[in-house]
């Protein structure tokens, strides 16, 4: 669990989700729709985002699990993505932040050596969470942000204006972007 | 909400598993990925007695190719599949169809066979293990059996498994030159279950008459519904826009009878339907012609 080894039990029916709030008081996973759809809840497991909703916690014996908690340095210092969303003032009432964090983690390292990222690429990345304050533009404005910084500065200067529509609207076909 | 009690079993093998179906029959459940299930139990609208997990049986991942066939491992993840260069360079149609099964976050989980045993009506993959003409091998303690995928699906979130059968493996046929395929859906936004979609599978001979035309629909009724009417208006013909357009009219008026929902009217899930059956097939056979002209210079 972030790095240490941590004990706990739990009944079979319990969700990941809550194992980790009642059982190790690690809070910082929210629990939005508990059904797979909102995000709020989403942790890395052996370094891959997935809904800590739709996990049972004793599936989870043995594995390497990482939370919102695990961000930040031991002395507190944020991680770059934290930083990015504080920056960019991409959260408001905060409930959703943790979610979007841990989804966008995996994603940016993955792309740590990527030229600049296309809109569609990140709102694809947001995509599997949802926020009912933001509006997203300033999600998007720190996924761009946390890019350059993870990637050293370099290669995001070239960045899309931020506006840009992504095709997802209702009616369209996916597919024809793809 | 919160699921009811259940007794849990780390399946810590293959045969373990099929031993505690025998044992508790009905009151038994798989867990694969979990990423249907698990909310369903989280609504109470599913309360297995027994949960068998089969995520720490390592046997039933990965994907290999052997003779003229892909072999994906029931529990393989559908990240993995969608990142394949195996299915890429064989089985095209997978890769093109994964990125529209939810979002990353639940394919990081989620596993190719257990969204095909679970039959829901508005997933992509029993779709395309129709058009495929996909293999499906189930296992239990009596033996085991290969089932058609066109076979499989009998009625909404049902299929053929018995109560004590595991789907095992899916076999899926290597693209052929001269074949072409296309997956197209329609949701409210991306990731969302689609209003309808559309996976097409063709094979045209080196003339260009194609040979087979299989367009298997979801969303548009209790299970993936594989066209008969493109298979008629087209097998044995030269593709043209006309004879596309008449195929996807036919499908629409003919061989889907959708439902209304919240969503999307019966009416529009028919229009969806002709129009992706349209665009699906004309890209279909367009790869289709590159396929067969790349193996005729090669």
């Amino acid at each position: 669990m972030n790095g240490r080894a941590r004990r706990g039990s739990a009944e079979s029916r319990h969700l990941l989700s809550d194992f980790l709030r009642h059982e190790l008081g690690l809070t910082g996973t929210h629990v939005g729709c508990e059904h797979g759809v909102c995000g709020a809840c989403t942790v890395l497991i052996n370094g891959e985002a997935v809904r800590s909703c739709l996990v049972f916690a004793v599936q989870c014996e043995g594995a390497e699990v990482t939370t919102v908690e695990g961000l930040a340095a031991e002395d507190g210092e944020l991680h770059p993505l934290q930083e990015a969303f504080q920056a960019a003032h991409a959260l408001q009432c905060g409930f959703c932040t943790p979610g979007f964090l841990m989804s966008l983690l995996p994603f940016l390292e993955e792309r740590r050596d990527s030229g600049a990222l296309t809109d569609d690429e990140i709102r694809d990345a947001l995509g599997g969470n949802l926020c009912r304050c933001t509006g997203y533009q300033n999600i998007v404005e720190a996924v761009r942000l946390a890019h350059t910084k993870m990637s050293g500065g370099a290669g995001n200067s070239a960045g899309n204006s931020v506006g840009t529509s992504t095709g997802n609207s209702a009616g369209t076909c996916a597919a024809e972007g793809a | 909400m919160k699921p009811c009690s259940f007794e849990y079993v780390k399946a810590e093998s293959l045969e373990h598993a099929l031993a505690v179906l025998v044992e508790h029959g009905d009151e038994a459940k798989i867990l694969a990925g979990g990423q249907s299930l698990v909310p369903a139990m989280n609504f109470r609208l599913a309360q297995p007695a027994v949960l068998v997990d089969l995520n720490g049986v390592g046997a039933l991942s990965g994907i290999e190719r052997v003779d003229g066939m892909v072999q994906v491992g029931a529990m393989t993840r559908q990240r993995s599949a969608e990142r394949s260069s195996v299915l890429s360079a064989h089985v095209p149609l997978v890769t093109e169809t994964m990125p529209f099964i939810a979002h990353a976050q639940i394919r990081n989980r989620g596993t190719f066979g257990g969204s095909i045993a679970h039959a829901d009506p508005s997933a992509e993959l029993p779709a395309i293990s129709v058009a495929l003409s996909a293999t499906l091998q189930v296992t239990s303690s009596r033996g085991s059996r290969s089932i058609a995928a066109s076979d499989f699906y009998v009625d909404l979130l049902t299929t053929a498994l018995e109560a004590d059968e595991i789907l095992v493996r899916v076999d899926l046929p290597i693209a052929v030159p001269g074949s072409g395929f296309a997956f197209a859906e329609v949701s409210r936004r991306h990731g969302d279950y689609a209003l309808v979609g559309v996976a097409a599978s063709v094979q045209c001979d080196a003339s260009g008459v194609c040979q087979q035309a299989r367009v298997s629909l979801l969303s548009v009724g209790p299970g993936p519904v594989l066209s008969t009417s493109c298979a008629a208006a087209l097998i044995g013909e030269r593709p043209t826009t006309r004879t596309i357009a008449d195929a996807a009219a036919a499908t629409a008026s003919d061989d889907i009878d959708p439902e209304g929902d919240i969503h999307a009217s019966a009416r529009f899930r028919r229009h969806l339907a002709r129009v992706l059956v349209e665009r699906t097939l004309t890209r279909a056979f367009a790869r289709a012609a590159v396929s067969a002209g790349a193996a005729e210079q090669a």
